[in-house]
Parts: structure tokens; C-alpha cells; sequence
């Protein structure tokens, strides 16, 4: 085996471990960037430049980026709480990693292994890659942007719902209005204060 | 001779590589284009701050540093001296390991970003097919780094420096790649020296035939380098940094040497960017003109390195500092916009090739500048709406 | 249109950078170690003693009143009273400081001190390349180094040093003329009363007092 593959593996395993058992957040996080890395340097290592810079690019760039902001805006007393070890939760997440590993090597099991003689690596240019999505993945390509822009179009509503007219007029008469605007002054940028 | 100048490093190189066994060889080869870059971009470094301060200081009618040295040219020296003897204070609440892993993620991949460029003939330190792809996905690795040192400084302006540093990275990043998109289409590559080879040559033998000289290559230079300058932190988009509201941002809590690896990456992220946009839209190192290719190719590529920074110094001494929201709009309702309308514009400027009748090249030419100018014209004013008009303040006479 | 604001911005920079190098009368910096301006009438930052005459001791305006000292906002002014007394400008005596003393690495240059000095002894100095290595006594300054002549003062100030003189002057030739009709006066009774002894007013007796190496 390679040496730079052994070192990458063992980074890779260590940091998932850690963004698994560590208790701060924001370690966690960071641990699994280094996971993503991790990957994409293997995607490297296998000559799959492509897919393993978009790995860097997508997911070190953007996904860590996401997890980051999720956390800071949404961190709450609840990470410091004692956990429990047997709860509905973990029971959960043992039944879905033992589901994904019996598939995972139920798929390895009927993998047809090729003697290491015979991998002769192709190289993929990236124009090769191109072609391919113009051509042949057209419409899984056409799928998945109109997916994402409805997503993104989603996102949007969402952040654009302003507070109802109404609502704040409502607001302001509770808290006894003391801010008013005298539209017939001249002067605009004065709040008159009664 | 002239060869010869030109390849100067390259034959240094070979020659200094020649002394070793033969299965030293690559791995001392790649040795010595990083100790090269590294040293020639530190030099640079030096050479960029003290020129930053003269400029600044010629612009705003002051004299710049004239102490150190003669005219103050050893003014760097003094300051690498003092960053290196100033103590390295540790905030005692702070998060000890990521903060300091912070500097050192940053300069990673600042420095592997400047791998990737060509800066002359047969000059590629690592010639990758997806090099520009490459560029950006180290370029996104250091928003990361940004985030630890804001949050594990624990303090609130670090953190709101952080804060807005990442938001507007990840706002600016779009128009910059989305700008260089029109590049790759034209050239059909993702390498960087493929790149600079589909700009060398000359239109009627004197012209030469780089990006910058078309309408979508001057739009899509114009755009890269705003998103550039935002990517990069420098005023008038140096929001995370801006020293009148938030201290130093995510650098309030950093002393020492770690400070100087901060500010050393954050120049080393300029000259790279600036070396994409000369690889990108100035034609690399090709020379301007076909008389003038005597040059070496490589003192082209840092003339316009040269010129580029000093466009971005000039700048900095002009613009005032935008507003959070102001900062907002303009990448997403005016740079991303233009972004797409280049995009098109090149695909009309691609497709407009077969039409060979007299006058075409220059029809095409206003079409494509026109397609480009219009929208201009209203997404500029749409941003000025909302505005008030004049402000009378009541006790301000 | 957006844009133009930008380019009429970087035009005008552009001029001045290019001007700094043509026209020297641009560059508005002074470069002070070897250039100085010449300092403001009216600059101030902290205060000193003013004497008259030659001999700082002597002519030590100051009648250690301790006004100053009490009127202090950050108290940095400490006074001993002398316990004799020597006399001041009109020739009438008066008590001295013994020491005095201002902390000048905690005085604020408020100038109060100044403004409740009845004496005029008190001012406003104009130095400011105060920097030592000791940053306790050094900047702790004490009779001998506060102490300035009057001249130095009438550099300073030349309108109010002028209009406090006239009237010490005045001041002075008042005392003087009331001083001899009191000797007259006294002369005269006391011929009247007895004539064998007719001792005058000691007008300018003067007391020995140490002399102060002069600093200034």
C-alpha cells in the first residue's frame, strides 16, 4: 500500500472519530471538514480530479460553511447537557449504520474485484466530462438544476416573508407609539419625538 | 540570447536538479519551484507594503514612510522585526488549538492557489487539467480558516468579523467564478497555460488577442476583479477588517507572528487572484505586441501583476468603505445579474463567428457591447433607487 | 449612471498622486525632527513657575497660597510652606514654597491652576518633548526645573506677559510711594514724639535665603 494513501486514511478515520465523540460543537464541525478533505484528497490520489476538487469545492467550501453558520445561529444550553447512552436516538442510529453496512457489503459482495494488473487509469479530461453532461446525462443534469432552482426560489420566499402592515401598526399602538413620523414637515429625515 | 533569458529559471532549474540521482530528481524539482515561489512571493510581500504606504501617502498628498532606510525603502525590514519580536499574546478564554491552527489553514491554501499559475513560458509549477478549478477549491478553504480565527478568539468583534467575512466571501465567489466562466468557454479548458495559449498570437499581426480586449473578456475583467477585490478583503469591501467599527475583525485578538502570517496570506491571496485575472484576461505572458517579444516572458507576467496591484492600491486610496447592505445588493442584484449577461454575450460572440461579411467583426463587436451596456444601465440605476434623494437634518445647518 | 461617481473619484486621486511629485507645496507634512513649526500663542500643556530677576529663588513669584494645590482636579501639585519669609515684588514678605512639585504624568493640562492663581506665579509652558526612560521621577518635576524666568514667560505670552508687568510695575510704584509717605509719616511722628531715633522702614531688607542652582 501506498504511504500518502495510509496517511490519508488514518487522517480521514481519526478526524470522522473525532467529529463524532468531541463535545464542542464547533470542533465536530471542524473535525469534519478535515473528513472531507480527507476524501478529496483520496478522490485525488485515484486520479479523479474532477470529482475531487468539487469535493474541496462543495463540500470544504460551501457544506462546512452551511454546518458552521447552523451551528452559531442555533447553538443552544443543549449541547452542554449530560447524554444519555441508550436512548431513542442512538437506538435509531445503530439500526441506520447497520443498514447501510449490510447493503454496502452485500454491494462489495457481488462486486466483480479486478485483478490490480489490469486497472489501467483512465484519464478523464475534464472536457470528456462536459461532453458527457451535454450529451448523454442532459436530462438528470436539466432534473437536478430545476430542483436546485426551485429550492433556491423556496429559500427566498421564505426569507422575504415580511412582518404584516397591519401587524406593526398593531405593534406600535401597544407600545403607546412614541415614535412618530410627521409626513407634512419638510424636513424628512427628522423624527419628532411627543 | 533571447531564448535563453526567458527560460533562464526553467534551465536554473534543470541544472541545479542535474546534480542529484536520478530518483531524487522530481521530488527536488518540486522542492525547488515551491522554496522559488515562496521566496519570490515573500520578497514580493515586503515589496507591496512599503509600496502600499508610499502610494497611499503620494495619493492623499503625504510623503509615505521616509525613516528606514533610504527614501524608507528598509521600512519592511523593520516591520518584519518588530512582528517577529512582538509577544505572542493568547486571549485566556480563547479556544488555545484553533486558534492557533488558524493562520497556518490560511496559508495553505494561499500558497497552493499560487502553484497553479503560469508565470511564464514553460513556468507552471503544477500544470493540473482542472487548474482553475483547483484555484477555487483551495480559494473556498479559506473562509474556513477566517471562521476559527473569528470564533475561536472568543470576541464579539472577532466573531461579527468573521461574521462578515464569510457572508461576503460567499457572496463575492459567485460573480468571480461566474466571470471566468466566460474565459473557459472561449478557451475550452480548465488549464491555466491552455489558457494563456488561446490568448497568444496577433490580430493583423499588432493586436493582441487577449480577453480583455473583447466586450465580454473587458466585462468579465471588470466584474473579476470587483469580486476579486471583495474576495481578498481590501477597502472598499474590507468590511471584515474595518478598523472605524470593528477593532481589526477577526485579527482583534491576534499578536505577533501569527498577525504577520495573517497579513502575509491575505497579500499572498492578492497576488494570486491578480495572477489568475493576468492569466485569465491580460494574456498571461504574452507580450503586447509582437516587437516587444525580445522581453522575457516572465517579466510580462509580473508587469502586470505590477499593474494590477497597483490598481488595487489605487482604489484603496480612492473608494470609502460600502455598508453591509449596500455591500449585499451590489453582489446580488448587480454583480451576479451582469455575471449571467456575460455569459450569454459570450455564447453570442462564440456563435457570431461564422458570419464572414464585410463589416461583421465590427458589427459584432457593437452588438456585444450594446447587449452588455444596457443592462448596465438600468441595473446601475436600480440600485440607486431606494436612496433618498437629499437629507435635511434639523440641527445640522 | 453607476460608474461615474467612481472615475471622477479615481481621477482625482490619480492628480494628487501625480501632483505630489510635481509641486512640493502639495506634500503638507512637516518633517519634524528637523523641521519645527513654530508653536500656537495659544498652546498649553503643563505648567511652570515664573520668577522675576536673575535669581530663580528669589524672585519665585509664588507665595505658596496652596490654591493650586487644593483647586487641583487630579492633584498632582504638592506644596510645602516655607516656614520664614522673604519678600516678594513690592518688597513685602512673604511666605515661599519650600518644595513644589508637579507630577506631570498625571496632570490633565486643564489650566485651572492658572486660572486661580491670584499671584500669577502659575502658567502654561509650551514644551512637549517630555519623554524619558523613568517614568516616576523624571516625570515627577520639581522646584528647580519648574521654576522660569520671566523673560521666557514674555516669549511665550508676549500680550499678557506685557499686561501683567505694567501692572506689578504699577503695583510697585503705588507701594513705593506709599512706603515713603509712611516713612514720612513715621519720620514725622516720631521726630514729634522723640527725636533720637529715627529709624526707616526696612523697604528692602533682605532675608538670606539658599540659592537654587538655576536650571532654565
Amino acid at each position: 500500500m501506498d504511504l500518502a494513501f495510509i496517511i490519508i486514511a488514518v487522517l480521514t478515520l481519526a478526524s470522522a472519530v473525532a467529529a463524532m465523540s468531541l463535545r464542542n460543537l464547533v470542533h465536530c464541525a471542524l473535525c469534519m471538514v478535515m473528513t472531507f478533505a480527507g476524501i478529496a484528497l483520496t478522490f485525488l490520489q485515484l486520479n479523479a480530479e474532477f470529482v475531487g476538487l468539487a469535493q474541496l469545492l462543495v463540500y470544504v467550501g460551501a457544506v462546512a460553511i452551511l454546518i458552521v453558520f447552523a451551528i452559531l445561529l442555533t447553538r443552544s444550553e443543549d449541547a452542554k447537557k449530560e447524554v444519555r447512552f441508550v436512548s431513542s436516538s442512538t437506538v435509531v442510529g445503530f439500526g441506520v449504520v447497520a443498514l447501510v453496512a449490510v447493503s454496502l457489503l452485500a454491494a462489495i459482495q457481488h462486486t466483480q474485484i479486478l485483478p490490480p494488473q489490469s486497472v489501467v487509469a483512465p484519464h478523464v479530461s475534464v472536457k470528456r466530462i462536459g461532453e458527457q453532461l451535454m450529451t448523454n446525462y442532459v436530462l438528470p443534469l436539466e432534473v437536478i438544476g430545476l430542483l436546485l432552482t426551485a429550492a433556491m426560489i423556496g429559500a427566498v420566499v421564505i426569507a422575504m416573508r415580511e412582518p404584516d402592515p397591519a401587524d406593526s401598526v398593531d405593534v406600535q399602538q401597544r407600545n403607546g407609539s412614541p415614535l412618530k413620523l410627521d409626513p407634512d414637515s419638510k424636513k424628512t429625515a427628522v423624527v419628532a419625538n411627543e | 540570447m533571447t531564448g535563453q533569458l526567458d527560460q533562464l529559471f526553467v534551465s536554473l532549474k534543470q541544472w541545479l536538479v542535474s546534480f542529484l540521482p536520478q530518483a531524487a530528481q522530481p521530488m527536488a524539482g518540486i522542492l525547488l519551484s515551491i522554496s522559488a515561489i515562496i521566496g519570490a512571493f515573500a520578497t514580493m510581500f515586503a515589496i507591496t507594503t512599503i509600496m502600499e504606504r508610499k502610494i497611499l501617502g503620494r495619493i492623499q498628498n503625504r510623503l509615505g514612510p521616509n525613516r528606514v532606510g533610504p527614501f524608507g525603502l528598509l521600512q519592511p525590514a523593520a516591520d518584519g522585526i518588530k512582528m517577529l519580536t512582538k509577544e505572542d499574546i493568547v486571549p485566556f478564554a480563547a479556544d488555545k488549538l484553533v486558534h492557533f491552527l488558524a493562520p497556518v489553514v490560511l496559508i495553505i491554501p494561499v500558497a497552493l492557489a499560487l502553484a497553479m499559475i503560469p508565470y511564464g513560458r514553460n513556468m507552471t509549477a503544477v500544470d493540473l487539467d482542472a487548474g482553475i478549478l483547483f484555484f477555487f477549491a483551495v480559494g473556498s478553504a479559506t473562509e474556513l480558516s477566517v471562521f476559527m480565527a473569528g470564533w475561536s478568539s472568543q470576541n464579539k468583534y472577532s466573531l461579527v468579523g468573521a461574521m462578515r467575512a464569510i457572508a461576503q466571501m460567499i457572496s463575492y465567489e459567485m460573480p468571480l467564478v461566474l466571470s471566468t466562466v466566460s474565459v473557459l468557454m472561449m478557451a475550452g479548458t480548465l488549464s491555466l497555460p491552455l489558457i494563456v495559449q488561446a490568448q497568444s498570437g496577433y490580430i493583423y499581426e499588432i493586436l493582441p488577442r487577449w480577453n480583455v480586449f473583447t466586450p465580454w473578456g473587458l466585462a468579465g475583467f471588470v466584474l473579476f476583479m470587483i469580486a476579486a477585490t471583495a474576495e481578498s478583503n481590501r477597502a472598499p469591501f474590507d468590511l471584515p477588517e474595518a478598523e472605524s467599527e470593528i477593532i481589526a475583525g477577526y485579527l482583534t485578538e491576534y499578536s505577533g507572528f501569527k498577525y504577520a502570517l495573517f497579513f502575509m496570506a491575505e497579500y499572498w491571496g492578492l497576488f494570486a487572484v491578480s495572477g489568475l485575472a493576468v492569466t485569465l484576461f491580460l494574456g498571461g505572458w504574452n507580450a503586447p505586441f509582437p516587437f516587444l517579444q525580445w522581453v522575457p516572458s516572465w517579466a510580462w507576467f509580473f508587469a502586470k501583476l505590477g499593474t494590477i496591484i497597483f490598481g488595487f492600491i489605487w482604489v484603496r486610496g480612492t473608494l470609502p468603505r460600502l455598508r453591509l447592505d449596500q455591500l449585499m445588493n451590489f453582489a446580488w442584484k448587480f454583480l451576479l445579474p451582469m455575471s449571467l449577461i456575460n455569459i450569454v454575450v459570450t455564447a453570442m460572440w462564440h456563435f457570431s463567428r461564422v458570419f464572414q461579411f464585410v463589416g461583421a467583426r465590427e458589427m459584432r463587436w457593437v452588438l456585444c457591447a450594446l447587449v452588455l451596456a444596457i443592462p448596465y444601465f438600468f441595473l446601475g440605476r436600480a440600485l440607486g433607487e431606494g436612496r433618498p434623494a437629499k437629507r435635511n437634518y434639523k440641527f445640522a445647518e | 449612471m453607476l460608474g461615474t461617481g467612481l472615475i471622477k473619484g479615481m481621477a482625482q486621486t490619480a492628480k494628487n498622486f501625480v501632483g505630489s511629485y510635481q509641486g512640493p507645496e502639495r506634500l503638507v507634512t512637516v518633517q519634524y525632527p528637523e523641521e519645527r513649526l513654530a508653536p500656537k500663542e495659544n498652546a498649553r500643556n503643563f505648567p511652570f513657575l515664573v520668577f522675576d530677576g536673575d535669581d530663580a529663588q528669589k524672585g519665585l513669584r509664588c507665595v505658596a497660597c496652596q490654591i493650586c494645590e487644593k483647586e487641583c482636579p487630579p492633584k498632582c501639585i504638592y506644596i510645602n510652606k516655607s516656614k520664614d519669609k522673604k519678600p516678594d515684588y513690592i518688597g513685602k514678605p512673604q511666605f515661599y514654597p519650600a518644595t513644589f512639585d508637579i507630577d506631570i504624568s498625571v496632570c490633565m493640562s486643564c489650566q485651572i491652576c492658572v486660572e486661580v492663581c491670584p499671584f500669577d506665579a502659575i502658567k502654561m509652558d509650551k514644551v512637549f518633548e517630555l519623554s524619558t526612560t523613568d517614568r516616576f521621577e523624571a516625570l515627577l518635576l520639581h522646584k528647580t526645573e519648574l521654576a522660569k524666568p520671566n523673560e521666557y514667560f514674555q516669549e511665550l505670552h508676549p500680550t499678557e506677559a506685557a499686561e501683567i508687568d505694567t501692572r506689578f510695575a504699577e503695583e510697585k510704584l503705588k507701594a513705593e510711594a506709599k512706603a515713603k509717605a509712611d516713612a514720612e509719616a513715621k519720620a514725622k511722628a516720631a521726630a514729634i514724639a522723640a527725636a533720637p531715633k529715627p529709624e526707616p522702614a526696612p523697604v528692602d531688607g533682605s532675608i538670606p535665603t539658599p540659592v537654587a542652582p538655576k536650571t532654565i
